[in-house]
């Protein structure tokens, strides 16, 4: 999990947003909305577009991962998924054993889209159950049941899907900590077991039903007690927490994810998506319309596109299409800044020899004994690793219930 | 202008409870008068400040000059001297009315008399002015001006039948007005020919002109090149220039003859040479007596105003120097606080006025201030014989050394509906308040009349009259003197440690209940931290109340994805920006506004 940074860089994940969705869950922040049959199309046409023409500034580049998040992409039928994908394959160069993996909704797995699926060569999948209650399905607004949930994993799993993740989310509103174990122990005895569990405590976003009508959500010491039975539980069954809120069977942690917090290249394609290339952040649109009408009328032949593209490939100067926005050169706090707070999620957090060998300073000149304060706080604590003994840094468990008070630390601006 | 005949100047004000319509009747006047179009009037001319247009109140008093040609075929000169509304500044209120001759009363037509009605319309004919009502507000649903003529009539015994029924915010009855204005309000006397005699009712630093002097000449006259004197200041200068008030400008003329209402400048420097109420006389040809009424003003509430980042010091000194060259009441003088560091203890007349300097600094010198909790001037009779004048809780002396103290003493007039006479008893009573009598008005209302110490009404004591009243209590006060009282200081340890900022001076009897509320409030303010800190309240060492902020447990993000990371560290860029605005008291940061926690502590 080395970061390699520069122009340099030839790896790169891609994250390819599908905005739809059959109904907005109560806590969801992210950009998606019901559409219809023709909404949809005429968006899937516009990212194929979008995927085919971002290709020219990514021609040196190697994919590692990919990933279909949203929006809910298990609603698109199953050729859609194959139409995107294979843009991909045909105009990236994409690793043989990529991680490809695509956000699954309970209720939405038919027969077909399982094989299309795995002839579009997807092959990891990540289930959004959230709850093994019911009621607390509901309090969500989840458009499944328990029983959906149930149905579906077994046609995944029976299709020969085995690299399953489950998502699951504590501190639902009038959540108890013993309800929590049951949601989390109704998912260990699923047959086969994931090999991965996303566990989230609910975090009410701006912009969401949550927001407006806040519910009565568990107070903090029930909130950390969900946490604590979340580690105890889950190791207890063999898996290991590698991210504040992920765990994984040895070898099953998802690589897509792990690139964003070692800050490797992705590159967002949909609406919304997010793209760090370059020690450059930028964004999509978020305006469809706009999005749609953009992509559509450029042509791969498009000699706009294509001086646009040789920009991009040099590293400096992006398009100004007003489909990337919020384009950010990162200066180099920042990205020392992103290496710290992104790196400590992570249970194996970061390395003072790697954070040397990207800025060229050692981590101790640029936060003076900020580490050792910490780590007498017993908020961080140091590790020797391998035969090299090298030293990690890393959150205790104090550490991850506080973690932003430690992350705010590492700020310099 | 070269002469105006006496008989035909008109020197008037508006008096009325606050938001019955004075300054929109203010504005009509000056609109039908003609001295600016409609087009040109921005709503309430005369309120110039961006924070009295805002607020909707007057706080330094504005002066307009308009003609109005008369039915009778003759022009009249209006002179509109607009009064500050508010009883933090009764003071400027009775020189302003010192200056007319005569006044209007506006009660809205709906309301009917309330507590500053009362308290200003007596003002008024305590300085011998003629006064005469308008009914305002007359096109609202619940208008009864019939019943409010009544009232007048019976509460202020003044006649009320003939009072033109108005709407100021429609235009309605205006015409009316100027008429009455012309017929009922006499022109003022005195004569031109005896040495000047003028009363300073206001006056303004302007960077150009020096001070501006806002006076009304009662005798004599003044020009370019008199050599004047200040009677009670002493201070001494050659008039440069006078003349009178357009709408927001000053326009200069030859002289001010008796009678006149206009303005005198002289290249003064300070505007404490020019105290409001003192006799502006001929240096040369000195009137024989200066005009009676001229007092000293004191400041009645006292608080400690630091600057939330300590670098602003110097800052703060300039804003308050300036500040102070317009409002000569604004007191300040350096003092150091262990927890706050450098900064003023600031003098005021009253809490608006505490506020409206806060908010000016805030504003227009783009300060972030703390300001500590308001007291009033306490006198700490030493053993030893001395006598200091305590207006930092933190200068108390010893206990030991403390003779007795004494607090100062309001005597308050509260109007109210008698539905509520009960609650506000009650409220009186819990601030310690003394009652004297009840006067009932019309059989549905009452005046309440106590005597309540000062420092029970300065923080929110007209809030909770109006919670308690549903907003239906008026009030109005005067500084009665200052009696004996049982004092202690408060103090606050925040993990342990003392913090001076937060010490203030209360009854001994609300000691504990103040100590528990205060503890509560800061255990809200105050963020948790690592470790768990104890907030105490103590009375001489000995702590009467505890609350804990307990240590930090969450304050975490569950997730943070691609998509998210801009997002979460703008988040926690404001979680360090927070931290900026914090004081480091000891290990514990405590937020600027916890300083302000004793404001806040009645919530009922």
């Amino acid at each position: 999990m080395m970061t390699e940074k520069g122009p340099e860089n030839k790896k790169l994940g891609i994250y390819i947003h599908i905005p739809f969705c059959i109904r907005k869950c109560l806590y969801c922040d992210f950009l998606s909305s019901p559409a219809s049959e023709g909404e949809r199309l005429r968006y899937i046409e516009a990212l194929c577009q979008e995927i085919t023409i971002e290709s020219r500034c990514y021609f040196d580049r190697e994919i590692q991962t990919i990933y279909l998040g949203g929006g809910t992409p298990s609603i698109l039928s199953g050729e859609w998924i194959e139409r995107i994908l294979e843009k991909v394959y045909l105009h990236y160069q994409v690793r043989k054993d990529c991680e490809i993996s695509m956000e699954v909704n309970p209720g939405t797995v038919t027969a077909d889209r399982l094989t299309a699926w795995k002839r579009a060569g997807v092959n990891r999948l990540s289930i959004g159950l959230q709850s093994a209650s019911d009621r607390e399905l509901k309090a969500l607004g989840r458009i499944h049941s328990l029983a959906d949930f149930l149905h579906s994993y077994d046609m995944v799993a029976g299709a020969g899907f085995t690299n399953l993740n489950v998502d699951l989310m504590s501190a639902i509103p009038g959540q108890t900590p013993a309800a929590w174990q049951r949601s989390l122990e109704r998912v260990l005895h699923l047959e086969p077991a994931p090999k991965h569990i996303s566990a989230y405590s609910l975090i009410i976003e701006e912009g969401t039903f949550f927001y407006e009508n806040r519910p009565e959500l568990p107070d903090e010491d029930s909130d950390r007690e969900m946490y604590r039975i979340t580690n105890d539980i889950l190791s207890a069954a063999g898996y290991q927490k590698y991210e504040i809120s992920n765990y994984a069977k040895p070898g099953f942690e998802c690589r897509h994810n792990i690139s964003y917090w070692r800050r490797q290249d992705y590159a967002g394609f949909g609406i919304g998506a997010a793209s760090l290339i370059n020690n450059t952040r930028f964004r999509n649109t978020a305006d469809r319309k706009a999005y749609e009408d953009y992509y559509l009328e450029t042509s791969p032949d498009n000699t706009d596109g294509n001086k646009k593209a040789e920009g991009r490939i040099r590293g400096s100067a992006r398009r100004e299409n007003g489909i990337k926005e919020e384009q950010h050169a990162l200066s180099i706090e920042e990205q020392m800044e992103e290496f710290m707070f992104l790196g400590l999620r992570m249970s194996k957090g970061v390395s003072p020899a790697e954070f040397c060998r990207c800025f060229g300073r050692p981590l101790e000149e640029v936060y003076p004994g900020l580490v050792d304060d910490l780590c007498q706080k017993r908020l961080l604590r140091r590790r020797k690793e391998g035969e090299t003994g090298e030293e990690w840094i890393a959150l205790t468990d104090y550490g991850v219930d506080i973690s932003n008070y430690v992350m705010a630390k590492f700020l310099i601006t | 202008m070269a002469s105006i005949d006496q008989s035909k100047i008109r020197n008037f004000c508006i008096v009325a409870h606050i938001d019955h319509g004075k300054s929109t009747l203010a504005d009509r006047i000056i609109e039908k008068t003609g001295l600016l179009t409609s087009r040109e009037m921005q709503d309430q001319v005369l309120d110039n400040m961006e924070l009295e247009r805002e607020r909707g109140i007057t706080i330094k008093a504005q002066t307009v000059r308009t003609i109005y040609r008369a039915k009778d075929g003759e022009e009249y000169v209006f002179n509109l001297i607009d009064t500050p509304g508010h009883v933090d500044f009764n003071y400027e209120v009775s020189r302003s009315l010192a200056a007319c001759d005569g006044a209007i009363l506006v009660v809205d037509a709906a309301q009917g008399i309330e507590a500053q009605t009362l308290a200003n319309v007596y003002l008024a004919l305590d300085h011998d002015l003629e006064v005469f009502p308008v009914i305002n507000k007359i096109d609202l649903p619940s208008a009864e001006p019939e019943r409010v003529k009544n009232e007048i009539e019976d509460v202020i015994g003044i006649e009320a039948q003939d009072a033109p029924l108005i709407s100021a915010k429609n235009g309605i009855g205006i015409e009316e007005v100027l008429e009455a204005i012309v017929q009922k309000i006499p022109a003022p006397e005195g004569s031109s020919d005896e040495p000047l005699k003028a009363l300073i009712f206001d006056s303004l630093y302007d960077s150009y002109k020096g001070v501006i002097v806002f006076c009304r000449i009662m005798e004599g006259r003044v020009a370019k090149g008199t050599s004047i004197r200040m009677m009670a200041t002493g201070a001494k200068a050659d008039v440069v220039e006078v003349g009178y008030f357009g709408a927001g400008q000053f326009i200069p003329c030859e002289e001010l003859t008796a009678g006149m209402v206009g303005y005198i400048t002289a290249s003064i420097k300070n505007v404490k040479d020019t105290a409001v109420g003192d006799t502006v006389t001929d240096a040369d040809n000195p009137c024989d007596a200066p005009l009676p009424g001229y007092k000293k003003v004191n400041s009645m509430v006292y608080c400690g105003v630091y600057p939330a980042d300590g670098a602003k010091y110097p800052d703060l000194r300039d804003a308050l120097e300036k500040l102070q060259l317009n409002d000569a009441s604004l007191r300040y003088e350096p003092e150091t606080s262990i927890a706050l560091g450098f900064g003023f203890r600031c003098g005021f007349l009253g809490l608006l006025h505490l506020e409206i300097i806060q908010e000016r600094l805030e504003r227009e010198y783009n300060l972030d201030l703390v300001t500590t909790a308001p007291g009033v001037i306490y006198k700490v009779h030493r053993t030893d014989g001395e006598v200091i004048e305590l207006t930092n809780p933190s200068n108390l002396p010893d206990p030991s050394q403390i003779e007795y103290m004494e607090e100062p003493v309001v005597s308050a007039e509260i109007m109210v509906t008698t539905e509520f006479i009960g609650s506000i008893m009650e409220l009186c009573q819990t601030r310690r308040g003394k009652y004297l009598g009840m006067e009932y008005i019309e059989g549905t209302r009452a005046l309440l009349k106590y005597e309540l110490p000062l420092n029970e009404i300065i923080y929110d004591f007209f809030d909770a009259l109006k919670s308690r009243s549903r907003g239906y209590a008026s009030f109005d006060y005067e500084l009665k003197g200052y009696e004996l009282s049982e004092l202690v200081k408060l103090d606050i340890l925040i993990n342990k440690e003392e913090v001076d900022a937060l010490s203030f001076i209360v009854h001994k009897d609300s000691a504990y209940d103040r100590g528990r509320r205060m503890c509560e409030k800061l255990k809200e303010e105050i963020p948790r931290h690592l470790f768990e800190i104890p907030i105490q309240a103590a009375v001489g060492g000995k702590v009467i109340a505890r609350e804990t902020v307990k240590a930090m447990r969450k304050d975490v993000l569950a997730k943070c994805y691609g998509g998210d990371i801009t997002r979460k560290k703008k988040l926690l860029e404001k979680q360090k920006e927070g931290k900026k605005r914090m004081r480091q008291i000891g290990s514990v940061e405590i937020p600027q506004k916890a300083f302000m926690s004793v404001l806040k502590l009645d919530d009922d």
